[in-house]
């Protein structure tokens, strides 16, 4: 029998904790890799058909025997160019660590986590590193997600990673008083993560990958930081959004907006767990006001629980979009707030609002909503320019071609 | 970890200013807090570029010429060495800096290499000429 279905068990669900606490030991990622590669292959040769009693302690005890020998090797090639440069050799390399530290080591995944997602490296650095070394795909795996080639893709990795190596990025979980802003940062990368999978084209198969990386990722941090609420909002607002995948689009691939999806085709137990998540946030949060997340939360979740489009309860919507322009003010939110207010009280008001945005003139959905709202006050012309503004800057085909339908019904609607 | 904070594009204050006082102040303040912490190593001020001069030797051949090495629009206006813990630390300080207000702070790591400590060969300790000695412990 061989060892390796033993071991694919044990790598798969186990991988990012030993990386994690052996990142941390030696301080350096691809030292921590490569050495975690090692005690797997050694594992293939050594193990019988169910493995140690302890799997874990059995790799970490031998990555570590690992990394010691390769800097023993790197320490004797160092010393002998130092030789070759008439100087002696400084002895000044780790090659002890303490097993016992090692497999004592709780999780040290948040850690990790942190490290990917610091400030100091580019955010597209800290995306794919996230991806790599927490949720654990493939650099060809995410150069194919987001559209790069894979030595580029690798190359990235490579720099970050001697990047947190050489200029000393902390390996331990914030400070207290950097956390607040550090955590946000976390939760940006996984919402990224999230955002890229759930516009990618439908076809794609990676979309269901990075989608549901996203969340897991998301769930990590909140299980690792439990008191954190807008971590709990995060993932109830990934949730949701999550759970109207199967009625986003028709079977030829167009957008079918919220108002006109087929909610018997919405997950009804994502929505329920998410709306449980949320509650717990905002439970947690109670003394201050809830973050950007948990608002944005709110309003998917007012959304979800509407029975039909009809009875969306708009005015609730347009107070949390108030809210959320409160603490995360920005155009997109104002534009949302606008149409929030023009299903709440009338298109009129929402027109006002969208006409005083500032820096949107390029956002094809900022045109959209406007022609919608002129076709409803019984504007046809000015809808018709508007819908045909928002059918210009609209890169998505599939965005593209709604606009355009839009525009034809309009056109029909005004010929009759 | 030592780390190097390159400040780049800040008008140093000069004594005529009429906010030097304060500027000053707030200059100490930091370096203060650097102290405080256990971080600071040295703090140096440059002169403007146009006191810049660059040397090069090719074929063993020196080659000196007026100017900074590279003629941009960002100049440095001075360095500090700070030891920190990590670079979360080594940016925090940044951030205190009152000239990351102004300009930029470009914090960089120092090289710690096997065989590069810097400090003097026995050789060059005996060798070290007494004007020199001189001069340093002045």
């Amino acid at each position: 029998m061989s060892p390796a279905p033993v071991l694919q068990q044990v790598y798969s669900e186990h991988r990012a904790r030993m990386l994690a606490a052996l990142i941390r030991v030696l301080g350096d990622f691809e030292l921590a890799e490569d050495a975690l590669q090692d005690a797997c292959a050694l594992a293939l040769r050594k193990w019988g058909d169910i493995g140690p009693d302890d799997p874990v302690a059995w790799l970490l005890t031998a990555a570590r025997n690992s990394a010691i020998d390769r800097l023993r090797r790197a320490q004797v090639s160092r010393d002998k160019l130092a030789q070759l440069a008439g100087q002696p050799g400084v002895v000044n390399t780790r090659t002890e660590f303490a097993e016992d530290s090692l497999l004592s080591m709780g999780d040290e995944r948040l850690s990790l986590i942190f490290t990917c997602c610091h400030p100091a490296l580019a955010p597209d650095a800290r995306v794919a590193l996230t991806l790599q070394a927490v949720a654990g795909l493939t650099a060809g795996q995410i150069a194919r997600m987001f559209l790069v080639s894979e030595p580029t893709l690798a190359q990235r990795l490579v720099r970050a990673k001697r990047k947190i190596r050489d200029a000393g990025i902390s390996l331990e979980v914030p400070a207290d008083h950097l956390l607040p802003e550090r955590l946000s940062g976390v939760l940006a990368v996984v919402y990224l993560i999230f955002t890229q999978g759930y516009t990618a084209a439908r076809e794609q198969p990676e979309h269901h990958t990075l989608t549901q990386e996203a969340i897991r990722l998301g769930k990590l941090v909140a299980t690792l930081m439990p008191g954190e609420a807008e971590a709990l909002g995060l993932v109830a607002l990934l949730l949701l959004q999550d759970s109207r995948a199967a009625a986003r689009y028709s079977p030829a691939g167009d957008v079918i907006l919220l108002a006109d999806q087929d909610r018997s085709r919405w997950d009804r137990a994502g929505i329920a767990e998410a709306i449980g998540l949320l509650d717990r946030a905002l439970c947690l949060g109670r003394a201050g006001l809830p973050g950007p997340y948990q608002l944005q939360a709110a309003i998917a979740a007012l959304h979800a629980q509407a029975p039909t489009a009809g009875q969306t309860d708009w005015p609730r919507i347009a107070a949390l979009y108030a809210e959320l322009l409160a603490v995360a003010p920005s155009p997109v939110v104002a534009l949302n707030h606008a149409v929030a207010v023009a299903m709440a009280t009338g298109p009129d008001e929402g027109l006002a609002l969208i006409d005083r945005i500032d820096g949107l003139d390029r956002y094809h959905l900022l045109h959209a909503a406007r022609a919608d709202l002129l076709r409803r006050l019984g504007r046809t012309a000015a809808a018709a320019a508007a819908y045909r503004r928002a059918h210009e800057l609209a890169i998505n085909p599939a965005d593209r071609r709604f606009l355009a339908r839009r525009l034809h019904d309009l056109d029909v609607q005004e010929f009759r | 970890m030592q780390y190097m904070l390159l400040i780049y594009n800040c008008e140093r204050p000069e004594p005529d200013d009429p906010g030097f006082a304060e500027a000053l102040a707030r200059v100490n303040a930091f370096a203060d807090e650097c102290h405080r912490r256990g971080a600071f190593v040295a703090g140096h001020p440059l002169q403007p570029e146009r006191t810049a001069t660059t040397v090069s030797v090719r074929d063993g051949q020196a080659l000196i010429t007026d100017g900074p090495f590279v003629e941009t629009h960002e100049h440095l206006g001075g360095v500090y060495v700070l030891d920190c813990r990590n670079l979360d630390v080594a940016l925090e300080l940044a951030t205190l800096c009152p000239f990351a207000e102004q300009g930029a702070i470009e914090v960089r790591p120092v090289v710690g290499g096997p065989g590069l400590d810097h400090a003097p060969s026995d050789q060059a300790l005996s060798d070290q000429a007494p004007s020199d000695q001189a001069a340093t412990g002045a």
